[in-house]
């Protein structure tokens, strides 16, 4: 194939948008391999400690969209200090010293400090996009940066981080001239907002498509921001608590009905429930809901807003919506491919409506298109488990969380082993699983044996031996991730097959059974993997004895050896 | 099919607030399936168990008490980021216990600006019980006499009130937790009071 000039395998390139195509493709022959690098513009790090920015710009000096992830996913649930890590600073600063052209940056689970963000705004004048997901370090005052500087900004898209703010008025950072936006999402800030501002900018943004707000943007605001921006694809309400009777309110009404475009509607933080009716004309278009930020809405609401919604692809939702509200959606959304239902109560313990196996039942018999669950629920029992796999043999994700982690089959008693079982075994697309519920090693089995397209698996208090962990070692091959909380697993799993392990982008292993002389001995047999033991807490002595367990070990490849910014507590071996 | 679906109609209600009690009030907790068997209705008779001159067997719940209250929950579980879990923790959430239905809701006090709103939502709330045709008559904020239920709070004190006697920002702050009472039962309420308060003057 040598004998294509480059350029014209450049503009065939051009036409593989995967990174796992390109991936392929640059490991054909040197020419290839040349040829690609040179024209790669999307880069997409899953671990920002797999490699490092020097090496990134070597390789893919033409890079204009990064993606990079930090923490461990199990950070998401406070398993992992604060300060583990995951800094951007060091790649936005390559990135500005090398010259490169940077336009987009996705970071998750990364700490990202003001400094980063005033960098990245001075640094690179066609930056156009901005998404931070689960991110914390900063505060509006890099949001201010970016604001002011970045003038060809489309997309500022803050998903779920912990932002500090000041008080500042970032959003009248814009400048007069910024008329680019299509996308602001800033509904993770707690704090006020310049409503005016807010509302000229819209005004000013005629492409713009999605808009989510905070909760300190009041409905009457929203009445007037959407009488600007009718074009809105993507909405996210503030907060929406007015009286029903009001002038506002029927306002409010009239200007919702002019926004046909509305196919994705979140938020509603503070909500009258008694308001909600307003946004039923625009229900009939909706293809995504997000109500899992809304615990005032109650099952009768849920349930009058969702009769409204029939073309539903995804619903994120509180399980106050209960079995019964469940068993609405099942016969309304024919459409449905994802749903996440999330617990509402997650600090005393009083059951409000919690779901049960009976409402994922009904939404599998309902919704034959379902591909991608996360349902926290009561409880769950095997038969019902076989039901949905039987319903539903399409999931490519599915994550179910008993709150009781250990809970057995609230019929027969029984592990759950047998309800996982057929979800793996039927599902034959699955690429992530979570298990919970009393489990033995034979679910293990099960998964070893049948989610051959399994990529992250997450275990959490289950299994009874090595055993269980070596099933799925040894069975899933294309496993990238594999969390492991509070589960018997030793050092024989650990060791069995070290190779394994840089096929894999990570492991996570706390609460379970390794030793400090277990992990020593696998960081020794494999030098290109980073063996990361977190002693967060503990007073271990500089050299343990080799028999300590370990609390929580984290192991990743990487291609530059040990980090050189790991705190005190974090040893890599 | 599942054995799910064929549950009996008549229980399910209830039984679905008992499980819920047993699974939530041990998160994790002993580990083994035999464990997660504390007093049955936990989480109702905690509300319950005020002094209010209820049958003996409240006693016995509170005597049963395990080591200390088995809510301490497992880091991290259940697996909801900590982002939402502080997103849902703003604002004031109360439970509401209604007599005579098998389980509790909740209500974010900082929703409402008044007493007549928190009440319009009440009655909202539990609008799906048969309860409800009486909560439909607002007069039960005004007029505490004449209905089937009376709405009565628990104040920082541990002091059972009546909804309504001091002003709404006073409520929001000392307000622990809400019961619509029966009646009958919150005859009683002012005399069994232990507070010298006396809710019962107004």
């Amino acid at each position: 194939m040598n004998y294509f000039p480059e350029e014209v395998l450049e503009h065939v390139f051009d036409f593989l948008t995967s990174h796992r195509d390109r991936n392929a493709v640059s490991l054909v022959c040197k020419s290839w391999y040349s040829v690609e690098r040179f024209s790669r513009e999307k880069v997409f790090i899953g671990n920002c400690y797999a490699v490092n920015p020097e090496r990134l710009i070597a390789r893919f000096p033409r890079v204009r969209s990064l993606t990079l992830k930090g923490k461990p996913h199990f950070a998401d649930f406070n398993l992992v200090p604060h300060d583990w890590g995951g800094y951007v600073y060091p790649w936005i600063e390559a990135m500005a010293k090398s010259g490169i052209n940077l336009e987009e940056l996705r970071l998750k689970r990364m700490v990202v400090s003001d400094e980063s963000l005033e960098l990245l705004a001075k640094s690179f004048p066609n930056f156009k996009s901005l998404v931070l997901v689960s991110c914390e370090g900063f505060t509006t005052d890099g949001l201010a940066a970016i604001a002011s500087n970045c003038r060809f900004l489309r997309e500022l898209d803050l998903q779920e981080n912990e932002v500090d703010d000041r008080k500042g008025q970032w959003l009248s950072c814009f400048p007069d001239t910024c008329t680019s936006l299509v996308s602001l999402n800033f509904a993770c800030l707690k704090g006020e907002v310049n409503v005016a501002a807010l509302e000229r900018l819209v005004a000013r943004c005629r492409n713009l498509r999605s808009l989510r707000l905070n909760h300190a943007v009041p409905l009457d605001a929203l009445q007037k921001i959407l009488v600007q921006a009718p074009q809105l694809n993507d909405l996210g309400t503030g907060s929406f608590l007015h009286d029903p009777d009001s002038e506002a309110y029927c306002k409010l009404k009239n200007a919702i009905k002019k926004c046909k475009s509305i196919r994705s509607l979140s938020g509603f933080l503070d909500v009258n429930t008694r308001c909600l009716p307003a946004v039923y004309p625009i229900c009939t278009n909706l293809t995504s809901l997000n109500l899992s930020y809304a615990p005032g809405i109650y099952s009768s609401e849920l349930i009058k807003l969702i009769c409204h919604c029939k073309k539903l692809e995804r619903l994120w939702i509180l399980d106050t919506i209960g079995d019964k509200g469940l068993g609405v959606v099942a016969s309304t959304c024919k459409e449905l491919q994802e749903l996440r239902v999330f617990p509402s109560d997650l600090y005393d313990g009083v059951g409000n409506a919690a779901v049960t196996e009976e409402g994922l039942v009904a939404i599998s018999a309902g919704c034959p298109k379902l591909n991608s669950l996360l349902y926290f629920c009561q409880q769950m029992t095997n038969a019902a488990l076989i039901t949905v796999a039987k319903n539903c043999p399409n999931f490519i994700r599915f994550r179910l969380c008993t709150l009781d982690p250990t809970i057995p089959d609230a019929v027969t008693n029984q592990p759950l082993d047998e309800g996982f079982g057929a979800i793996v075994q039927s599902c034959k697309g699955l690429k992530r699983l979570s298990v919970s519920g009393l489990l033995t090693d034979q679910v293990f089995l099960y998964i070893g044996m049948y989610a051959e397209q399994l990529e992250m698996l997450s275990i959490a208090f289950a299994g009874d031996s090595d055993k269980g962990m070596l099933y799925v070692l040894n069975g899933c091959k294309k496993l990238k991730k594999l969390e492991i909380r509070d589960s018997p697993f030793g050092n024989v799993a650990l060791l069995a097959d070290v190779g394994k392990y840089e096929t894999m982008r990570s492991l996570w292993m706390s609460s379970c059974e390794v030793t400090y002389g277990a992990c020593k001995t696998l960081a020794e047999k494999m030098p290109r993997l980073n063996v990361e033991i977190i002693n967060e807490g503990e007073q271990i002595e500089a050299s343990p004895d080799d028999r300590h367990r370990v609390e929580k070990m984290y192991l990743y490849r990487t291609l530059v050896g040990p980090r050189r910014d790991a705190p005190e507590f974090v040893w890599t071996l | 099919m599942s054995r799910g679906n064929d549950a009996p109609p008549p229980e399910p209600e209830y039984l679905g607030a008992l499980k819920t009690d047993l699974t939530l009030a041990l998160p994790g907790g002993g580990g083994g399936p035999e464990a997660p068997k504390p007093p049955a209705k936990r989480g109702f008779s905690d509300t319950a168990d005020l002094k209010l001159g209820s049958s003996c067997h409240e006693d016995e719940d509170s005597a049963v008490t395990q080591p200390p209250p088995p809510k301490a929950q497992v880091v991290g579980w259940p697996p909801v980021r900590s982002y939402r879990k502080k997103m849902m923790k703003s604002g004031k959430y109360v439970k509401v216990a209604v007599d005579g239905a098998p389980y509790l809701r909740k209500v974010d006090l900082q929703l409402y600006t008044s007493y007549q709103e928190l009440l319009a939502a009440l009655e909202a709330m539990f609008s799906c019980l048969t309860i409800c045709n009486v909560v439909n008559e607002r007069k039960i904020m005004d007029n505490i006499n004449g209905k089937e239920y009376m709405p009565t709070y628990e104040d920082k004190d541990g002091d059972w009130m009546l909804v309504g006697d001091v002003p709404w920002k006073m409520f929001v702050e000392s307000c622990k937790r809400l019961r619509l009472m029966k009646s009958s039962e919150a005859v009683g309420l002012a005399p069994k009071t232990t507070s010298s308060k006396g809710s019962s003057t107004k």
